[in-house]
């Protein structure tokens, strides 16, 4: 039985590693459309011919296409990511860096989000279609609509400008203690969790309302149990693998969704990052940062399928 | 009117409310040119003039009336999103459906190009791209179409690969019908209705991502008025306690739960679950 379960984790593994490939190829493709005119677009419409040129040549530009994608292959694979176009510094280090304070935000979020929301997709299954299960569901109908800066600035006008509790940007330093760290960091996290919290409260819910027609839980509540009971001992346990496949994606979309919140509360993460390079036209550091994000994604979406597998028997034999 | 009514009977109270806010909006960008006092590049003020006061809503960053530019806003965000869906709709379900019909190498060939490519992120996708090759309106719509042709191609796939066993299907292939008559004939009529409802809820997904970008500098340009952009541009107010940024968000926010509830409903219909589920 092992065997079968090691079988599609080496597959999953397999596939998430050819995806990453084409995914490379891919971002360098895209950013290839870009490198034409970066050096004219860095220089300014006027610069000399000869100083575009020189440009170009500094950047590897005259080779072609497959050349300088090997290249960055070869050098990602080694963690050199090359150095940003804007600050000479170098992207791995830049990276390095913010991604830990992307990790960070997360992980706090992940802290409160994941056992908020679903113990409160526990409630709204128990007492469904009662004024409490309306209440949840339509608080999280809304959050989940709404955009994340409107949650951003909302949270921010309340709690920084009119009350002047938490400051409005989140300018983190590897200085701050734990602490200050949260507090400055409290904004951000606090609409990174409700928006989390509303997505898996409602998969949550969906996923135990789904079982409750099964033919077992029928006889459960024939025999009389409370629907507590039945819910917590009976649908709970079945409904694990899709909650846990929620929980993994949630995460998943908060490395990415930091994105727009990094850039309302000035927060200097990877999502912040990518905005910038991407007005100043940063190649080198567009390419890294998008790999960093696609990577965690990829990873993301495959330990999703491997942990409901898991947490699923059935899962785990091919029919 | 009697079609109508009958629609209007078949609706919850959230599903009105829904259609309620939908059509709210929809006025508002219809009548845009008639319904805004003033024009959407005009400076009528001084910067960031209060709310409730000689402009409705105030002015904004550089003293334009708030209130003409969100209902131009309202046009231009929704005609955008609306254009990209179909594009995104068109593009995916002819691929889905061939995948589907074709089926061997064809189908490998489009599904593993799409597994890979729905890897990347769509926020992440579309910075890249558009960082690339520019945001005038036309590639605007085309890469967010091309994006979201992603998820839809694997929908339209799905529901294809269920409805191409059945015996109506096989019975025009052994017609001779080509693969055109068995896509737009066969599968088409019968794909429709979890098509619609997915329809929906890909508007709201575009939506929200059109918002983001221009939010980020990087959808419709000045001085096109745009919700996203416009919440980017009054963001600075905030700190001086004005409100104004928070007027746009709320507006896409409250478009996208209207959108929302009235499909909730729709997919709700077509999925064919029992009320009480």
């Amino acid at each position: 039985m092992n065997n079968v379960l090691f079988d599609i984790v080496f597959k999953r593994l397999v596939m998430g590693i050819f995806i990453l490939f084409g995914v490379s190829l891919l971002i360098t493709l895209g950013v290839e459309a870009l490198a034409g005119d970066v050096c004219s677009a860095m220089l300014g419409q006027a610069a000399e011919p000869s100083t575009v040129a020189a440009c170009q040549a500094k950047l590897g530009l005259n080779d072609p296409m497959h050349v300088r994608y090997w290249h960055w292959l070869v050098n990602v694979i080694q963690g050199d990511f090359g150095t940003s176009l804007a600050n000479n510094r170098e992207v791995a280090e830049q990276i390095g860096k913010r991604l830990g304070n992307t990790l960070y935000l997360a992980g706090t979020t992940a802290l409160f989000a994941v056992p908020i929301g679903i113990l409160l997709g526990v409630i709204a299954a128990l007492y469904r279609n009662s004024a409490i299960d309306y209440t949840i569901s339509a608080t999280t109908l809304t959050t989940i609509s709404s955009p994340e800066f409107f949650l951003a600035y909302v949270l921010m006008a309340i709690f920084a400008v009119n009350l002047g509790w938490l400051p409005a940007i989140s300018n983190v330093s590897s200085s701050m203690s734990f602490l200050e760290r949260l507090e400055v960091s409290a904004l951000p996290v606090a609409t990174l969790t409700l928006i989390t919290v509303a997505h898996m409260m409602r998969m949550t819910r969906a996923s135990i309302v789904s079982l409750l027609a099964s033919p077992y839980i029928e006889m459960a509540k024939l025999k009389g149990l409370t629907p507590g009971r039945i819910i917590v001992k009976h649908a709970l346990p079945n409904a694990w693998s899709p909650i846990i496949q929620v929980v993994v994606l949630n995460l998943a979309y908060m490395i990415v969704g930091v994105v727009v919140i990094e850039v309302v509360f000035v927060y200097p993460g990877l999502g912040a990052l990518i905005v910038d390079a991407v007005l100043n036209r940063d190649l080198p550091v567009i390419q890294g940062t998008a790999m960093v994000f696609a990577t965690a994604y990829v990873v993301l979406f495959m330990l999703a399928d491997v942990l409901s597998m898991l947490a699923n028997p059935r899962l785990r034999h091919r029919r | 009117m009697k079609f109508l009514t009958g629609i209007w009977d078949d609706l919850n109270l959230s599903a009105r409310i829904g259609l309620g806010i939908v059509t709210f909006f929809a006025t508002f960008a219809i009548f845009a040119p008639w319904l805004a006092p003033y024009s959407e590049s005009e400076i009528v003020g001084d910067v960031w003039e209060p709310l409730f006061g000689e402009f409705f809503f105030g002015t904004d960053q550089i003293g334009r009336d708030l209130l003409s530019r969100l209902i131009y806003g309202a046009r231009n965000t929704m005609a955008l999103a609306i254009v990209s869906t179909t594009v995104s709709f068109t593009a995916g379900a002819v691929l889905g459906f061939v995948a589907a019909t074709m089926g061997g190498r064809v189908d490998q060939f489009l599904s593993r190009i799409v597994d890979v490519c729905i890897s990347i992120p769509t926020l992440i996708a579309s910075l890249i791209i558009l960082s690339a090759v520019g945001t005038a309106t036309s590639t605007l719509i085309l890469v967010i179409g091309i994006i979201y042709a992603l998820p839809v191609f694997r929908i339209a796939r799905a529901v294809a690969m269920d409805i191409e066993v059945m015996d109506y299907v096989e019975a025009a292939r052994l017609r001779g019908e080509g693969l055109w008559w068995l896509m737009s004939k066969e599968i088409l009529p019968n794909a429709m209705t979890p098509l619609a409802a997915e329809f929906g809820v890909r508007f709201c997904f575009v939506f929200l991502l059109i918002a983001s970008l221009s939010f980020l500098g990087l959808g419709l340009q000045p001085p096109l008025a745009d919700w996203g952009a416009m919440v980017r541009g009054n963001a600075d107010g905030i700190a001086w306690g004005f409100m104004h940024p928070i007027i746009p968000a709320a507006c896409i926010a409250l478009l996208t739960v209207g959108i929302n509830l009235l499909i909730d409903r729709w997919v709700h219909k077509a999925s064919g679950l029992r009320d009480d589920q």
